[in-house]
């Protein structure tokens, strides 16, 4: 593993404002940062891995436990917000017992918040992988949780 | 100087161009409230309070990131800045407990008062620990905030008491981003960082994880910048505002920090490091910033003398002790007595036990340790440049454009110059390591030369080769200021890169590249300890570093030259003293007779003109009963000395041995007579650091118990032995017998060295001293180039013992650690002797990380715990020597020096066995 973020940085090294683009690639590849990743880019870089984790968890894009099997997104956006978004957020919350960012003890589901998918239209949403599952109630979501 | 001059608040104030307008404020005593600025950091901009007015400048720039500029019309006091600030101010307030900050009966209230608005214990400003120091008190105070409109939270966090020495209450904390930004910037370690955002946002480790963990070092910087209580010293917490503070020098290494002890009731009950100490300038150590107080006020100080009666100690007065030790000291008068002096004690009394040993014992076995540290520097750098010292001051070499720093694990030894070099590396100078471990410098460096233990000889001549060859000499400096230069030359033919890479393992290309960087970025300074010095050939080795210095004109300039970093507070003054067995105060040889006719004048007394024993060998004179009796000050030789086993038995033959500490070290324990000494910090004197300084020693308090200061112990014991020119009632009095004695420190008095000391040389009154050395010719007159033959270590690795064992020093402990071994939090810090092999000798051996080991010379064997690191190359292992329990040098290797008798400490062939579990 060592070796493997190794190679995907060896192109960063020394390279000014590389940072970002180097968590990004490590957070595609490994799906969060993992501590070894950071203590790989921390002496590539040469700054510590405090400051590294500083700036990671500064954006909400990077995470920092391996995700679950699937995402889970619940949209929080204006449509979906009005028609009850937050309801079926705790809905899902209660039923995988995590909050945003956190992920299932069985790394079954991982769970994000998200500010609009652009299919307002299908308020209040509800995305996981790649499916869009639309005009969302509690009842519904618990259902298509257990589907999975 | 570049001097421009602005109006602020309708004062005329000149600054110094590339001063902010906070700067030129303050310079002229006008308050702008800040939070976030500290003299010791950058700009930063981040509170927001020193909003200034400036005319013909949109909006409110902050004036601690604002250039002063040529006719600038500043206002830093409007009703719109106060209000400006009174809005920011609350909004810091609204995560930060305050209620006594805005309270109109703050003044009526005590700790203990019940708070008549039910404010919880904890948000109290009265009991929190930062009480009447705190900044943020003080501009709440400044502008007068009176009610808060904002909704206020607490943050209930848990106070972390992770590290050893500090508590971290981030309920306090105002995100001013102090302590990230000395860490990161000025300590070059980053162990915290600000983490998450908005409302989360929070000072933090990575992942979240202990502050140790996470690379911290304990330094103490982010305590002593932190504005509020967030971070606050554990051992002091509660202990309120000092009484007062005395400004004295640190008593571990030769770097001079100055440090401030608190003193309250008669102790000490804090040290923080002093923002105008020259070399420091705000920063210290673990070790000093955390590890003074309690080995200070240790219950095992010793309070009283000690005689042996029936193999027993008992407590003796004063008055029959010293009647005891003058008596037995009467029969042993000659060479049959020697006297080693400490590198610990000031220079004055370095002076009187000189003088004790050579006008009142008639010897000149006098030494000291410094013959087992830089004999070879005061040796060979004199035979090269004419002075053995240091030749250029610390703060130059934050400013050097190319750095090699040889032999020298700097951020461990000596932790203060380590954060020169890496002020330097910020500033964009090269960094060339050349070093057998991966030290932690090498995160900074471009080159990192690997070479082998004992090869620094074919190392630096391989480079001087490639400089030469590649015509990147400086030939015009070589011609005029030099001599010897053909016969240097002529011995370089034997180190082509070939040779070089064979003998050192490191890459031929790599030392031509190192030698190309060494030459041609200007000013290059050359930094070196005991991996350059603790050889049986040392010598050679310094005059290598003098050679290639010589070589590229890296001399007599500022940021250049060659630097040897001492080890003791006061090793270079207890050298300059005359604490060693060939010179008198300043290096002026005893063998030489009119010198030694001027000293029988001033001392009244007839004074020996041969040299006497070396340190080594007075511990050889002894095994064979030719010294009879031994005065030890300040030493413990069992420890520090190698074939340690081979010194104790000496010790043991002695027909009488005093020494004098301030604790029962290993040595005392074998003594006659115990004496008990005081610390730095209960006498006046001055010590000298590793760059010349000659720097005050203040008494902060009184002596513990019985305890008297060195130099009026000798004194007494003198004055018994019928001895004239030992009256002295102070210090200062001793210091001016030094300046009329001693040509290099004849402008040296106490009044002089007030504000930041003296550099040596400082010959007369007027002389402002002399940071750098041998500026326009040298101080033998001309810079001599030395031819060198590559001589191998005097034990090399072989079948039966097949590693070599190197010695170092952890960052936590000093030298027998019997001072920082008092100390818990660095005990918890550094708690073991530790055998540090690498993976690959710890595989073949099947040896795993934190199994015991036993480790064997010829001389003896020793049993520590193993540490798997790859930080120790292949074939080298490395111990400290600051654990009693696991004594190092009863392996390591007497062979010496044949030109300084400096003992071959650095490499001796070992083997390792694991031992059962």
């Amino acid at each position: 593993m060592v070796e493997q973020i190794e190679n995907m940085l060896a192109s960063y090294k020394g390279e000014k404002g590389g940072l970002i683009p180097m968590l990004q690639k490590v957070q595609q590849r490994l799906g969060y940062l993992s501590p070894e990743a950071v203590s790989q880019i921390a002496k590539l870089l040469n700054i510590s891995e405090s400051e590294i984790f500083g700036v990671a968890s500064f954006y909400a894009q990077f995470r920092f436990t391996p995700s679950g099997e699937h995402s889970v997104k619940v949209c929080l956006g204006t449509a979906c917000h009005v028609r009850g978004g937050v309801r079926i957020l705790e809905t899902v919350e209660r039923e995988l017992n995590i909050v945003p960012g956190g992920t299932t003890q069985d790394y079954k589901f991982s769970l994000e918040r998200v500010a609009c998918f652009g299919c307002c239209a299908l308020a209040p949403v509800m995305v996981i992988d790649k499916e869009v599952y639309g005009r969302m109630a509690p009842a519904k979501a618990k259902q298509i949780l257990a589907e999975y | 100087m570049d001097t421009i001059t602005l109006n602020i608040d309708g004062q005329e104030v000149k600054a110094r161009r590339g001063m902010t307008v906070l700067e030129a404020a303050k310079e002229v005593g006008i308050y702008i409230p800040t939070l976030c600025y500290h003299p010791s950091l950058s700009p930063f901009g981040a509170c927001r309070l020193c909003v200034v007015e400036i005319e013909k400048m949109r909006g409110f720039p902050t004036a601690c990131t604002t250039p002063a500029a040529e006719g600038m019309v500043v206002h830093t006091n409007t009703p719109q800045l106060q209000n400006l600030r009174r809005n920011i101010l609350e909004l810091l307030l609204s995560e930060h407990p305050h209620q006594c900050l805005i309270c109109d009966r703050k003044e009526h209230c005590g700790p203990f008062d019940i708070c008549l608005r039910h404010v919880a214990v904890a948000e109290r400003c009265v009991i929190c620990p930062k009480n009447g120091r705190c900044e943020l008190q003080q501009v709440a105070e400044w502008i007068g905030i009176k009610e808060l409109t904002l909704p206020y939270t607490y943050k209930d966090l848990p106070v972390k008491r992770d590290g050893p020495f500090f508590d971290v209450d981030y309920n306090l904390c105002i995100l001013c981003g102090r302590c990230v930004r000395v860490c990161q910037e000025v300590r070059g370690v980053g162990a915290i960082a600000f983490t998450y955002r908005g409302s989360q946002a929070m000072i933090g480790t990575a992942f979240d994880r202990p502050l140790l963990e996470a690379g911290c070092q304990s330094c103490g910087a982010c305590v002593d910048v932190c504005p509020t209580g967030a971070l606050m010293e554990r051992a002091n917490k509660w202990e309120g505002l000092p009484e007062r503070q005395v400004v004295t020098t640190c008593p571990y290494c030769g770097v001079g920090c100055q440090l401030k002890l608190e003193i309250k009731n008669g102790n000490i009950i804090g040290v923080t490091p002093d923002l105008d100490g020259p070399a420091n300038r705000g920063q210290a150590c673990a070790k000093g910033r955390f590890g003074i107080v309690e080995f200070v006020h240790h219950p095992q100080r010793l309070t009283s003398p000690l005689i042996r009666r029936d193999g027993e100690f008992t407590e003796a007065s004063w008055e029959e002790v010293l009647e005891l030790v003058a008596g037995e000291l009467a029969k042993y008068q000659g060479n049959q007595f020697g006297l080693i002096s400490s590198a610990k004690c000031t220079n004055e009394e370095n002076y009187v036990m000189q003088k004790f040993g050579r006008a009142v014992m008639g010897t000149n076995n006098i030494d000291h340790c410094a013959r087992l540290c830089h004999a070879p520097t005061v040796a060979g750098l004199a035979t090269s440049f004419g002075s053995g010292a240091m030749t250029n001051s610390i703060r130059e070499i934050g400013d050097a454009a190319c750095i090699l720093a040889i032999g020298t694990n700097t951020t461990s030894a000596h932790p203060v110059i380590g954060l020169e070099i890496i002020r330097a590396v910020r500033n964009g100078a090269k960094l060339i390591v050349a070093n057998p471990r991966e030290v932690e410098l090498c995160r900074f460096a471009d080159i990192f030369l690997r070479h082998r233990p004992g090869t620094n000889v074919p190392l630096l001549m391989g480079m001087m080769r490639v400089i030469v060859d590649e015509g990147l000499l400086d030939s015009s400096f070589i011609e005029q200021r030099c001599e010897n230069f053909a016969a240097f030359k002529d011995s370089l033919s034997n180190f082509d890169l070939d040779f070089v890479e064979k003998i050192t393992g490191t890459p031929g290309e790599l030392v031509a590249e190192a030698a190309r960087m060494y030459a041609t970025y200007k000013p290059a300074t050359l930094l070196y300890a005991m991996g350059i010095t603790q050889h049986s050939h040392g010598t050679d080795n310094v005059m290598a570093t003098a050679n290639l210095a010589m070589l590229t004109g890296n001399i007599g300039k500022p940021s250049s030259g060659v630097n040897p970093l001492r080890g003791q507070n006061n090793v270079q003054g207890a050298c300059d003293m005359g604490a060693l067995p060939n010179v008198y105060p300043g290096y002026q040889s005893v063998a030489t007779p009119a010198i030694r006719e001027k000293f029988e004048a001033a001392w009244g007394s007839s004074l020996s003109s041969i040299p006497g024993l070396t340190l080594t060998e007075i511990f050889d004179a002894a095994y064979e009963g030719k010294i009879k009796a031994l005065y030890i000050v300040g030493e413990n030789p069992i420890l520090s000395d190698p074939n340690a086993k081979h010194v104790e038995e000496a010790l043991k033959r002695l027909d009488f041995l005093v020494v004098q500490d301030i604790f029962l070290s290993e040595t005392a324990q074998l003594a006659h007579v115990v004496l008990p000494a005081v610390t730095f910090a209960e006498k006046d004197g001055t010590f000298t650091n590793t760059e010349r300084r000659v720097q005050r020693v203040r008494q902060a308090i009184e002596p513990i118990g019985d305890s008297q200061p060195d130099w009026q112990i000798v004194c007494q014991v003198a004055k018994r032995l019928d001895a004239n020119g030992f009256d002295f009632e102070h210090p200062a009095e001793i210091m001016e017998e030094i300046a009329r004695l001693t040509p290099s420190y004849g402008g040296i008095s106490y009044e002089r060295l007030e504000n930041g000391g003296k550099i040596w040389p400082c010959p007369d009154r007027e002389h402002p001293g002399t940071p750098i050395l041998h500026v326009g010719t040298f101080a033998r007159g001309k810079g001599k180039f030395i031819p060198l033959e590559y001589k191998p270590s005097a034990e090399l690795p072989d079948e039966e013992y097949p590693l070599i064992l190197t010695t170092e020093r952890s960052l936590f402990q000093f030298h027998t650690g019997t001072m920082t071994r008092k100390v818990k939090g660095l005990n918890i810090l550094r708690r073991e002797e530790l055998v540090e092999m690498n993976p690959q000798d710890a595989q073949r051996l099947g040896i795993a990380d934190g199994d015991q080991v036993r480790v064997l010379s010829r001389r003896g064997e020793v049993l520590a715990k193993a540490r798997v690191t790859e930080v120790s190359p292949c074939g080298v292992i490395l111990m400290t020597f600051h654990f009693a329990e696991n004594p190092t040098n009863v392996l390591t290797n007497p062979a010496l020096d044949p030109v300084s008798k400096i003992p071959e400490l650095k490499v001796c062939a070992v083997r390792v066995e694991k031992l059962p579990a």
